[in-house]
């Protein structure tokens, strides 16, 4: 694929808050291109999420606001449309699953209704055959018994079959994209692997793009294509996956990464935390948000912030140090 | 150590060779009631049904299992938070379930717990200082405040919080500083077995690594013994010297936690294993992977016969019908599975 299906450029979305403003998403670009897996990684409070509503168009205004940058999606800049268009891309040409399913199904409508409701605005199908396509959709999902499934109430259903639902909606009106913001976080280990399998192969099947956002770099290396590394409202590194894990130049990515225990470490094998906390999103430090943390710090990333430049083919990182981070043993 | 009578039995178990912990056959069972007034009992949840698990001085039992299987109501159990149905639970050779109330509050000065969630666990109104001194009050440790105060300090530098913080109240510090909160609170009595329940699944990973550091640590200089909960089975994997794995309130697998992770034998534990991801896409994208079909059935309606059956790759008629026993092995591993024999 030449053309990539979504582009992120230079986008800043910010909060009005009592602290202060916070830039949650601060200067950040990127692209997904058609049919690839890309993962946007980080703590809480990186902007990972704030990206992905900002996409979807649902940062809440006030006391959010998207200030500039462009997010176009499949040739179409998406914040200059009207919103009655964004509203008939939303949910049928880019599709979302949330963290939690509970919050995000209707508890006091059927299963068949809200799979149907998709259907029934955006394709125009009329009740019966809408219903019937929802039937399919529960059984592409891997719900068994799909006939007494559609006349339930989401209480009904246990944690991992509600996400499932949620996959169902999120895909009922075929998508060329698929944004699943830490959908399995709430999940069983063994039912994560399931939902994240469906994931994979729903969207392969139909040729469509999938956006992980998540904090488990387990995860990202088991289904992403590529990685950005997200860190205090800007993306660090940006790179092939397998890339990422190999030849991390971020010095946030090569802490993150010597931060997660393996399994198939030995025991006890060390851990390096990265020291220090989180910062306050109001009250960032000057120059680089990550030098007080950083073991590669100098004298400039204390004044200046480092924008994200290419350093070889596929990736991209934001530190004055790349070469030295690069180089260590 | 106690006024209680001791039995034979309980002097031939020396207190450094023998397990610090040892729970036997303990049930804890859960009434199910309906009814707005007049309340009917409708069922139990067995929410640990005969477990058997065993700690050795200065040694880390991981207790894994997913949601519902039972592994914090099995740590509550042992500090007996949780009326326990049936079973033994014995710390340093002493029966806890039979202890009387004082002698209940003087065993809870040698186990203690570190809670999941450092928001709901410390009480907003009390200065962090306060919150660690409490515990050494409680039990009257030590007959001069200063005393109290010099040790809050020195408990402060172990966990690796400033001094000056002492003052602060929980909604000033972070996740991961009040979880070295409810560290220092545990630690303040002197306990040598710490129950640790999901202490970090509510910290971002960078901040994860830092408390486990901190646990490696304390293990080292203090000597302490762990009963470590979680669901994240790479941290249990480096934290553990051994492993009990529950599901549905009953122990699958348990052993030594090279063994069980690196040839688990358990149908259950293989699946649980293989859903991990390694963050390692080399490795991770080679790996043969036991995808599990189903959900955890509702533990008010276990299945019949062994508990995994519903989901489990390789039963056969008899997991159907007959539950089956921990059987140990040779390498000390015990496993309750009928298609896996000695």
């Amino acid at each position: 694929m030449t053309e990539a299906l979504l582009k992120v450029k230079n986008l800043h979305t910010e909060f009005r808050t009592e602290g202060g403003i916070v830039k949650a998403v601060d200067d950040v670009s990127f692209e997904v291109n058609a049919g690839e897996i890309f993962a946007l990684v980080g703590e809480s409070g990186c902007g990972k999420s704030v990206t992905a509503l900002s996409i979807m168009g649902l940062i809440p205004n006030p006391p959010g606001e998207i200030t500039s940058g462009s997010i176009e999606f499949d040739g179409v800049d998406l914040l200059s449309l009207p919103s009655r268009e964004m509203r008939a891309i939303r949910g049928s040409r880019i599709g979302m699953i949330f963290q939690e399913p509970m919050s995000s199904l209707n508890p006091v409508l059927t299963i068949e209704s809200q799979l149907a409701e998709p259907l029934k605005i955006h394709e125009n199908l009329s009740g019966n055959v809408a219903n019937d396509r929802a039937k399919e959709l529960i059984d592409m999902v891997g719900i068994p018994d799909s006939a007494t499934r559609m006349k339930q109430y989401p209480h009904e259903l246990s944690g991992g079959q509600r996400q499932r639902i949620m996959i169902a909606m999120a895909m009922a009106c075929s998508p060329q994209l698929l944004i699943a913001d830490e959908a399995t976080t709430a999940l069983d280990v063994t039912i994560q692997a399931q939902i994240l399998d469906l994931m994979q192969d729903v969207t392969s099947q139909t040729g469509a793009s999938l956006l992980i956002i998540t904090h488990n770099l387990g995860i990202v290396a088991r289904y992403a294509d590529r990685v950005g590394v997200m860190y205090a409202g800007k993306l660090r590194e940006v790179s092939d996956a397998s890339d990422l894990y190999a030849e991390p130049h971020h010095p946030y990515t090569v802490g993150l990464l010597q931060s997660v225990p393996r399994l198939d470490a030995d025991k006890g094998s060390p851990l390096s935390p990265i020291a220090g906390e989180i910062p306050d999103l109001t009250d960032l430090p000057e120059g680089c948000a990550f030098n007080p943390r950083c073991e590669w710090a100098v004298d400039k990333c204390r004044i200046e912030q480092p924008t994200l430049e290419e350093t070889k083919p596929g990736k991209q990182v934001a530190c004055f140090e790349h070469e030295t981070v690069a180089l260590r043993v | 150590m106690s006024t209680t009578a001791v039995s034979p039995e309980q002097q031939s178990i020396k207190p450094e060779t023998g397990p610090i912990l040892e729970t036997r056959q303990l049930k804890v069972h859960f009434p199910v009631k309906r009814g707005l007034i007049i309340q009917r009992t409708v069922g139990v949840v067995k929410a640990v049904d005969g477990v058997d698990i065993q700690i050795k001085h200065g040694e880390t039992l991981g207790l894994v299992g997913e949601s519902g299987s039972g592994k914090t109501t099995l740590g509550r159990a042992i500090l007996r938070l949780n009326d326990v149905a049936d079973g033994s639970v014995r710390f340093e050779g002493q029966e806890v379930l039979e202890l009387p109330g004082r002698e209940m509050r003087r065993l809870r000065q040698k186990i203690g717990m570190v809670f999941q969630d450092p928001y709901g666990s410390l009480n907003p109104r009390m200065t962090a200082g306060n919150i660690v001194a409490e515990p050494m009050l409680v039990h009257k440790i030590f007959k001069d405040r200063s005393e109290i105060t010099d040790r809050v300090m020195e408990l402060f530098d172990t966990v690796g919080l400033n001094r000056s913080m002492a003052t602060r109240y929980p909604h000033e510090f972070s996740g991961g500083q009040r979880q070295r909160i409810g560290i220092a609170r545990a630690l303040a009595p002197g306990p040598s077995l710490l129950i640790c329940d999901e202490p970090v699944s509510a910290l971002d990973v960078s901040i994860q690594a830092q408390i486990i550091s901190l646990f490696d640590r304390l293990k080292e200089e203090q000597n302490l013994t762990y009963l470590f909960i979680a669901h994240d089975l790479s941290i249990v994997r480096h934290v553990s010297d051994s492993v009990a794995v529950m599901y549905l309130g009953k122990v699958m697998e348990q052993g030594n936690a090279d063994d069980v992770y690196r040839n688990p034998q358990h149908p259950y534990t293989k699946a649980l294993l293989s859903a991990v991801p390694i963050p390692d896409p080399k490795v991770e994208r080679k790996r043969d992977r036991v995808v599990l079909k189903g959900d955890i059935p509702s533990p008010l309606n276990p299945p019949k016969g062994c508990v995994f059956n519903t989901r489990c790759p390789v039963a056969e008629d008899r997991c159907f019908v007959e539950i089956p026993l921990p059987q140990t092995f040779s390498d000390g591993r015990q496993i309750a599975c009928h298609k896996v024999n000695p």
